[in-house]
């Protein structure tokens, strides 16, 4: 990448070199000792760092509690927090029992799985990328599953989610696997390059898909109303039948936490630690399989919030993954449930779909990562 | 030079064909690789169309094909060729030429063979520009192509700004193009989510692109930009190499780098611009234009010429198998382009990878 040399030197104003600091220092570009906490606040002593990171931590499940309560609660017909509490444990057949127990709740429910889910695969392809831009969306992982999905419904007459899964999962793989091959590859895998193998890997998916559907209209019919994101309208069985892949996608990458801190050492020094490099890759990948193909499946592709959970995450906690994948399994269901209520209440009595209000709020943060001087290497 | 005409002279051992006014003021100079690639290109293009022109569901002999073409033949033939079949024929060959010479141009501003105007957004934004029409305000034909003209021109002014801190860094532009296009993709799925089914139908039909239905309405838009927009990026294009030096280098060869790069980029936009407004975004046009060319005339940096005309001979060959080769009839010409493009990325990125190995 060549940089404008201006550009570099000449110093930028306070704030943005702060916030650089601290991304810099949360990245575990190197590894920390133990007397200077990556926060970059050397005076901090570990043990109120851990109980700083703890209430940080109750604070994001109380406003991810805050969060589900307002999903449940708002809507084209708002219902009181009190009625929802009321109808919630006894369903006694009013409107409101029925509009919470057969439409919000199923939905909170997807939410919350389908957040989680992005928020711990953008949290693991940043760290075996080390690339703070990877991002399901953005590397086209997402999309991978939907092409897998869209040829099944077009050519082998798959009807039902619970058949989708599993051509989400291939496609998922397949995508992940080609896109960290074909980026990480070259002379030197900068974070930019391999969001450019995603984006032209995602591009020639796209054309694909566009052209199987045009000649099919009621593929295209169904297709494009899960292409756009959303958690709207979804069976409970669907729900069901996704939910034992999430929680193992979760179980798994929350394991991964102490090896990932490992690996963000560097190959080499990983080894020496006795941690296994391939083995951390392999499973990581199959962890992302499983957490994207799932949620694709079941809200279709939404991008951006794999970007957004991982930042702010390393915003709070710096760069003990431990740290990170517990954050991000809290944010990820907050942002994703918060960003639906918004789509619901924006433009009501209609709904804007979740995935074009995850792209709106995620595009300018993107957009602001990168008009950063540089993008570290994680 | 005095001479004057074309001749053929050798410049620091590569051969070079300069044709060059009486006085000398004004000459093009060309290496003797390009101008032979560029020939050969021309002749396929134009081989390439002159087929289209006797082929369809009445066969037109060639003889009367040109027949018709210097106006002189009977009313059917002439109905066939420069109604129904010279249109498409000539959208071809004049967006395929935009395309070509608007990758080029982008790719070498950004010094990145992904740079081309699919992927740093612009074909997005006029894509959002055309929905708009399409599905909002109901519009078609002439206002859809204003629509998508509009579109484009936002999109490369908002990425021109948010890339802008003390001036443009070429992979900034790129990445910002990424965030942009990522926003206005999520806009055109929400577009056709809300739309009727039928109308969702079409509105995609243009996002694919084709060339199919086109009239002398989009021929004279798309025509107008490449005679107005191409003389202009090919004399502001001989600095596009020295720019690929760097800002300073090309400042101290003497070459005016703000002016230039400000010219290049405007007339790239327009002519996506008008190509997007006549066909559709057609994928893969501009992205493998340039590089393709680049391999043919064995250069680093293909010619926004030789550009240009292997932009309009790979549309022209796309648009015939567009036509011919799908036993089921005519099927949009960005599919073809689409399949071409996926096994050319393929190709790029595997052999970019054996070259690092």
């Amino acid at each position: 990448m060549a940089s404008d040399p201006q550009c570099r030197l000449a110093s930028p104003n306070h704030t943005t070199s702060e916030g650089w600091k601290r991304v810099t220092a949360g990245t575990g570009v190197r590894p920390a000792p133990a007397s200077v906490p990556p926060d970059g606040e050397p005076d901090q002593k570990p043990a109120s760092r851990a109980a700083r990171r703890w209430t940080g931590l109750a604070v994001g499940i109380a406003l991810l509690a805050g969060a589900v309560a307002l999903s449940i609660a708002v809507g084209s017909r708002t219902i009181g927090l009190s009625t929802v509490w009321h109808v919630l444990w006894h369903n006694d057949g009013t409107p409101e029992a029925v509009i919470v127990h057969q439409l919000r709740l199923p939905r909170t429910v997807l939410g919350i799985g389908v957040g989680a889910a992005l928020g711990l695969a953008g949290t693991l392809m940043q760290a075996l990328t080390r690339n703070p831009l990877a991002e399901p969306g953005l590397l086209g992982v997402n999309l991978g599953a939907s092409t897998a999905v869209v040829l099944a419904i077009a050519f082998l007459g798959v009807a039902s989610p619970a058949g989708y899964i599993w051509f989400a999962f291939i496609g998922a793989g397949l995508t992940s696997v080609t896109v960290f091959a074909l980026g990480g590859s070259g002379r030197a895998p900068t974070p930019e390059r391999q969001v450019l193998a995603g984006v032209a890997f995602t591009s020639v998916l796209g054309a694909i898909v566009w052209a199987i559907l045009v000649s099919k209209r009621e593929v295209f019919d169904r297709y494009r109303h899960w292409d756009v994101g959303s958690l709207a309208d979804r069976e409970t069985s669907t729900i069901v039948q996704l939910a034992p892949f999430i929680v193992a996608g979760v179980v798994l990458a929350l394991a991964l936490g102490r090896q990932l801190n490992a690996l963000a050492l560097g190959d080499e020094s990983a080894t020496s630690m006795g941690a296994k490099p391939g083995r951390i890759r392999a499973l990581g990948m199959i962890a992302i399989t499983l957490l994207c193909g799932a949620a694709t499946a079941a809200s279709g592709p939404i991008w951006f919030l794999g970007l957004a959970v991982p930042y702010a995450a390393r915003m709070f906690v710096g760069s003990d993954h431990r740290w990170i994948l517990a954050y991000a399994l809290v944010l990820g269901p907050t942002l994703l449930l918060v960003s639906d209520v918004i789509g619901r209440v924006l433009v009501a009595p209609a709904e804007l779909p979740v995935g074009v209000v995850t792209a709106f709020l995620g595009a300018p943060l993107f957009i602001a990562l990168c008009r950063r001087r540089r993008l570290s290497v994680l | 030079m005095t001479a004057p005409g074309l001749h053929l002279t050798r410049v620091g051992g590569a051969r070079r064909i300069v044709i060059g006014s009486r006085s000398g003021r004004l000459s093009l100079r060309m290496p003797f690789r390009s101008a032979l690639a560029g020939t050969g290109l021309l002749l396929v293009s134009l081989g390439v169309s002159l087929v289209s022109l006797t082929s369809g569901d009445f066969p037109v002999p060639v003889a009367d094909v040109l027949k018709s073409l210097i106006g002189q033949g009977d009313a059917g033939t002439d109905f066939i060729v420069q109604e129904l079949r010279l249109p498409r024929v000539l959208i071809t060959l004049l967006v395929g030429a935009a395309f070509g010479a608007s990758g080029t141009i982008f790719q070498g501003l950004t010094r990145n063979p992904l740079g081309s105007p699919d992927f740093v957004g612009l074909t997005v934004g006029a894509a959002t520009g055309a929905l708009v029409v399409i599905l909002l305000l109901g519009g078609g034909g002439f206002g859809v192509a204003i629509g998508a003209i509009a579109g484009c021109l936002a999109t490369a002014v908002a990425i021109y700004l948010l890339a802008f801190r003390r001036g443009v860094q070429p992979f900034r532009l790129v990445l910002m193009g990424i965030g942009v296009s990522a926003l206005l993709e999520a806009a055109n799925s929400y577009l056709i989510y809300r739309a009727q089914l039928d109308e969702a139908v079409a509105a995609q039909v243009w996002l694919i692109g084709s060339t199919n239905g086109r009239g002398w309405t989009e021929v004279t838009l798309v025509g107008v930009a490449v005679v107005v927009l191409l003389p202009i990026v090919l004399y502001h294009g001989r600095h596009l190499d020295m720019l690929a030096l760097g800002d300073e280098t090309a400042t101290l060869h003497g070459v005016p780098v703000e002016r230039s790069r400000a010219v290049l980029a405007l007339s790239g936009v327009g002519l996506a611009a008008a190509a997007t407004a006549a066909a559709g975004p057609i994928a893969f046009v501009a992205l493998a234009a340039g590089p393709l060319a680049g391999r043919l005339t064995r250069s680093p940096h293909a010619g926004i010429l030789p550009g240009a005309l292997m932009g309009a001979a790979l549309l022209s060959v796309s648009d015939w198998l567009a036509q011919h080769a799908w036993p089921g009839g005519d099927i949009p010409v960005g599919n073809v382009t689409a399949a071409l493009g996926g096994i050319y990325l393929t190709w790029l990125l595997v052999h970019e990878r054996r070259r690092v190995a």
